[in-house]
């Protein structure tokens, strides 16, 4: 028996869509522990068959970028075009580029 | 070589959609009473996807009950024009929602039951009961990895939420036995490879309830007087109440929509 927690963590949501794509962070939940987190994605994203698969993610275990160093991590690569692969031909075959 | 089935006969094959159609019709409406008042809204979703799922198995089993009756009767007036005595659920379905651990006991016992029914139903001779039950199939594994969880979670969570599963198991065990009991339709609809023999079905139930129930740190009560009636059109009153309640509005306005 455990002492009883009343408020359950947040969990984020990250759902594949279809093969070869990349899991897409998609929202958060509330659940007692991953299986339940889990479950309550499945029945919370993807109802409307959305994904064939589904991370979860304790909220509390993700380290996040400060909003405030924004300029120092974001700003120098604005100037930096020739980082884009934008000057070559995609073939049409290529979907999900 | 096994000598072809004998052919079943109509009133058979009706009793084995409605059947099943009721069930689903009943626990659905039940459980459907939950949306607006779960305890997490996360659960209500999960709760709202198992009565969709329910609703809509009781669509497709109700509209081949009216083909095999052959009386034009569709699936609404199937499910809204009957009488509580017409209706052929078993009593476990129709037991009251009570509380969460009350509703899960209860959609547990039966998911476990559901899902074995409708193994068996996937091999029936009749190609329209199998094709149904195929599909219904893995929507029911689902709701079962879902009752069986909570089962567990509430039975081996606190104190108080293992009290209030026993409690739950006392009051709903009583209405486990009819899942099991055999009467002339079943054999007949066994007889012709229809349906399984409920009373076959009992032991794999038993292995997984007490599997779960066990790591729930959970017993069932002993000693229980096992009532049924419900397949019969025998219920309680409280189904009235869910007729009531489902029936009064296209009752009221006949063939309405929206």
């Amino acid at each position: 028996m455990t002492t009883p927690n009343k408020d359950w963590p947040l969990w984020e949501i990250f759902v594949r869509s279809a093969h070869g794509l990349a899991h897409k962070h998609v929202g958060s939940l509330h659940a007692a522990d991953a299986d339940m987190a889990l479950m309550n994605a499945r029945d919370t994203y993807t109802r409307r068959a959305e994904g064939v698969s589904i991370w979860v993610v304790r909220s509390s275990d993700i380290v996040a970028s400060d909003p405030a160093n924004k300029g120092a991590l974001f700003e120098p690569a604005h100037d930096k075009i020739y980082r884009h692969p934008t000057f070559f031909e995609l073939p049409d075959a290529v979907k999900n580029m | 070589m096994r000598s072809p089935s004998p052919a079943p006969t109509q009133a058979a094959l009706y009793a084995c959609a409605i059947r099943l159609g009721d069930n689903n019709l009943i626990l659905g409406q039940q459980l459907a009473r939950w949306i607006g008042h779960s305890p997490e809204l996360e659960e209500e979703l999960g709760t709202a996807n198992v009565v969709l799922d329910l609703i809509g198995h009781a669509r497709v089993w109700l509209t081949l009950a009216g083909e095999i009756e052959g009386l034009n009767r569709s699936e609404d007036e199937l499910a809204f024009f009957r009488d509580s005595r017409d209706f052929h659920n078993l009593l476990l379905v129709e037991q009251p929602n009570g509380d969460f651990a009350d509703t899960i006991t209860r959609q547990f016992l039966y998911d476990a039951w559901h899902r074995l029914y409708l193994a068996e139903l996937r091999g029936s001779q009749d190609a329209r009961i199998s094709a149904i039950a195929q599909k219904a199939a893995t929507e029911v594994e689902y709701h079962l990895q879902r009752s069986r969880e909570w089962v567990v979670r509430l039975g081996d969570g606190t104190a108080l939420s293992h009290d209030k599963m026993v409690a739950a198991l006392e009051r709903v065990w009583r209405f486990t036995g009819e899942l099991f009991e055999d009467d002339e339709t079943d054999r007949e609809l066994a007889a012709a490879g229809i349906a399984p023999l409920p009373s076959t079905l009992h032991a794999a139930w038993q292995a997984e309830v007490m599997r779960t129930l066990e790591r729930a740190t959970l017993s069932p009560p002993e000693n229980v007087f096992m009532h049924s009636g419900g397949k019969c059109g025998r219920h309680g009153e409280q189904h009235s109440y869910i007729l009531a309640e489902m029936q009064a509005l296209p009752r009221m306005y006949p063939g309405a929509t929206w």
